[in-house]
């Protein structure tokens, strides 16, 4: 078309360097067509250039920074064939209510084609509380379901192969309590605890940071944590004894560089505090896991998966010298945002979540949570859970982003973006280091601040209407779209206070008042917990019971707050 | 605080989160943003009971209290705290809320005496006016 413009010949060939291009072809185009905004930035606020070329990311070595999938630095992916070997793992999050109803949704989503099961639990059972404790009024099966006894835990997985499925459970001050719950259920219908798939979630530092279910202080809840390290590398070899968690800190409002940096320092003040037990980094290290947020910026999200794994293995190997290639492969479970649903024109979420969750797979998740339309009204309903499912499914059936490894891998953008991720991350571990690591930068606030910060800024550009939320800030609709909603029964926390009564009134008392008395004394000492906490679930002791002897022993943390 | 001696104080506000539910991303957005528009704020941190929130309410005499909750445990706490805060004598006090809260559960609140529930995607700026408009001066 540009042939014979003012008879240049200039037109007719391309541009030779980028400088040329600059200067002839996008010099004067800007000249005619300026463009939308002075700068544009990522979702989290990340510098993005106009074009990114082979000459981006400076110093880059394809050999050195992405190698193969499979192998460290495992940027493309942890496994040689990612998903054209096995899908990733559809797993939603579900529970509400008492164990038998949670137990209908289970089953509903398994006959559906789930792969995996994600328990959510009520907060009362995150923080030790049994139901009828004067903390638990209204929280009873609200936001997950209720756990007190060994009984609910049959309940709960009545019907369901643990042989077969894996759980992963979101529980972490109280997830000793729990995984024994889940042991001791195995043991009873003779499943052996080798054949265990799953993960407890196990993750204390990001509560103390963003998620609020701690109970103690931040030391003996580290020891809690990697005592189960060792318990679960002797006696539960597949299970995932913890799932380090950047999900809560994007959640309450960091950037992406913000998540994987706090997220891998926290993995390595468990990695510490585990060496510091006497473990051997290869012992326990390749079954570390990881869960992290899929927000709204697909690429800057591709790029975030990619460096995070980048970072951990070089971790790994560098800092804590593993030598089994396996412990430094970053293997991780995604969540699209809840914050980024919107309560106004809710079916919108649809397409966010379809946005975030391609985000995911392009990043090469192990495992995957689609959150549904209306959770930014109450928790699901059965049919909005099942479009998120199926959401995933067209994903990966209909899309074809499963039939190739790291499909994103070499775009120059994608790799400036990673880098520039990596980068910024690795400053803020460097903060983190000297500060003490991070239980002392937590101690600190800092780790708060630093998030609190970024959160205050991007709601305020979502107030200046700089930062655009559909149907919230721009495109709103005057007549608000209804949803059906999913309700709790009220009902439900009477029910559920009676049965655990009525537990307490049948069983034995003094198996459970020995238990408990082995379990302070095991507290007061340095024993593993893991098997004192077993012992007393299987006599009969209550999540409550065993949490209160753990309070009088540790102590109860209390947060730090400035504003 | 020496601005309580003024006859035109400032307007004190207390931001709680009643429940169990450690979102509070929410809360601490507001209450900077009050504070940034010249209001006296005191934020009590996650999971406070009814009673340590009235507690507070009173001990610090504030104009108005801002409950967060995302937890749906909304209905028996702000029963609970609304009926703390007549027994103490301190019913006149602006009570409105934010957080997950159902459609459903609006005119609930209402009758409990909560004068605005601010929901996800409400702007700061009508929170902000809501309070300058309503407190009792």
């Amino acid at each position: 078309m540009a042939r014979g413009d003012k008879g240049s010949t200039r037109g007719a060939r391309p541009p030779a360097d980028r400088r040329e291009w600059e200067r002839d072809v996008l010099a004067p185009f800007l000249e005619r067509s300026p463009e939308r905004a002075a700068e544009f930035t990522t979702g989290s606020g990340q510098p993005l250039e106009r074009l990114y070329t082979a000459a981006d990311p400076q110093g880059f070595d394809a050999a050195r920074d992405l190698g193969f999938p499979g192998s460290p630095p495992f940027t493309r992916g942890v496994y040689p064939t990612m998903y054209r070997g096995r899908l990733w793992t559809m797993r939603q999050y579900a529970g509400f209510g008492t164990a038998s109803e949670s137990n209908r949704r289970y089953r509903y989503l398994l006959e559906r084609g789930q792969t995996g099961l994600s328990v959510a639990f009520d907060l009362c059972t995150q923080i030790g509380y049994d139901s009828d404790h004067p903390m638990a009024r209204g929280e009873v099966g609200k936001v997950g379901v209720a756990i007190a006894t060994v009984v609910d835990m049959e309940q709960l997985f009545a019907g369901i192969p643990l042989e077969d499925v894996s759980t992963s459970m979101t529980i972490n001050a109280t997830a000793s309590i729990l995984l024994a719950l889940y042991l001791v259920v195995a043991r009873r219908r003779g499943i052996a605890w080798g054949q265990l798939r799953g993960t407890v979630q196990n993750d204390i530092l990001k509560e103390y940071i963003a998620r609020g279910t701690y109970i103690f202080p931040p030391r003996p809840s580290m020891r809690l944590i990697t005592d189960m390290f060792a318990f679960c590398a002797r006696e539960v070899p597949a299970w995932n004894p913890i799932s380090i968690s950047g999900y809560h800190i994007r959640e309450a409002g960091s950037t992406a560089a913000q998540e994987i940096a706090f997220t891998l320092a926290d993995g390595i003040a468990y990695v510490q505090a585990a060496l510091d037990a006497g473990l051997d980094v290869d012992a326990f290290a390749g079954r570390l896991s990881f869960f992290f947020n899929a927000h709204n910026d697909l690429l800057e999200e591709v790029a975030k998966f990619r460096a995070a794994r980048r970072m951990w293995a070089r971790i790994m190997h560098e800092r804590f010298g593993a030598r089994d290639p396996a412990s430094g492969a970053l293997r991780f479970h995604a969540q699209t945002s809840g914050v980024s649903l919107t309560a106004q024109q809710p079916e919108n979420n649809v397409v966010r979540v379809t946005v975030q969750a391609l985000a995911a797979v392009l990043g090469g998740a192990q495992s995957l949570h689609t959150n549904a339309m209306d959770e930014a009204l109450a928790l699901p309903t059965a049919d909005a859970a099942r479009v998120a499912l199926r959401t995933q499914q067209i994903l990966a059936h209909e899309s074809g982003v499963a039939g190739t490894v790291d499909p994103l891998g070499g775009a120059y953008a994608i790799e400036s973006l990673t880098h520039q991720l990596e980068s910024e991350a690795m400053e803020l571990i460097a903060r983190v280091d000297r500060l003490g690591g991070m239980v002392s930068a937590i101690e600190t606030g800092f780790v708060q601040r630093e998030i609190q910060e970024s959160a205050w800024k991007l709601q305020r550009g979502i107030e200046t209407g700089e930062r655009v939320v559909v149907g919230v800030n721009r495109y709103r609709e005057e007549e608000g779209t209804k949803i059906p909603i999913h309700r709790v029964d009220p009902g439900l926390e009477r029910e559920q206070v009676e049965r655990l009564q009525a537990f307490r009134a049948r069983r034995e008392p003094e198996p459970v008042r020995a238990a408990l008395g082995a379990l302070r004394a095991a507290a007061e000492s340095s024993a593993n917990l893991m098997p004192a906490i077993v012992e007393a679930v299987d006599r009969g002791a209550t999540l409550g019971e065993i949490s209160d002897v753990l309070r009088a022993v540790f102590g109860e943390y209390r947060e730090n707050v400035t504003i | 605080m020496s601005s309580r001696a003024t006859p035109h104080r400032r307007i004190r506000v207390l931001i709680a989160k009643p429940g169990l539910d450690g979102h509070d991303r929410g809360a601490k957005f507001v209450a900077r943003a009050f504070k940034e528009a010249g209001m006296e704020v005191l934020y009590t941190g996650i999971r406070q009971t009814p009673e340590a929130i009235v507690k507070a309410a009173i001990q610090e005499d504030v104009d108005a209290i801002g409950l967060s909750i995302l937890s749906g445990a909304h209905r028996e706490l702000f029963a609970e705290i609304v009926s703390r805060l007549r027994e103490a004598g301190a019913g006149d006090v602006l009570v409105f809320a934010g957080g997950i809260i159902p459609d459903a559960d609006l005119a609930f609140c209402a009758e409990l005496g909560i004068r605005a529930v601010f929901t996800p995607g409400t702007a700061i700026e009508t929170a902000i006016r809501f309070v300058e408009e309503n407190v009792r001066r």
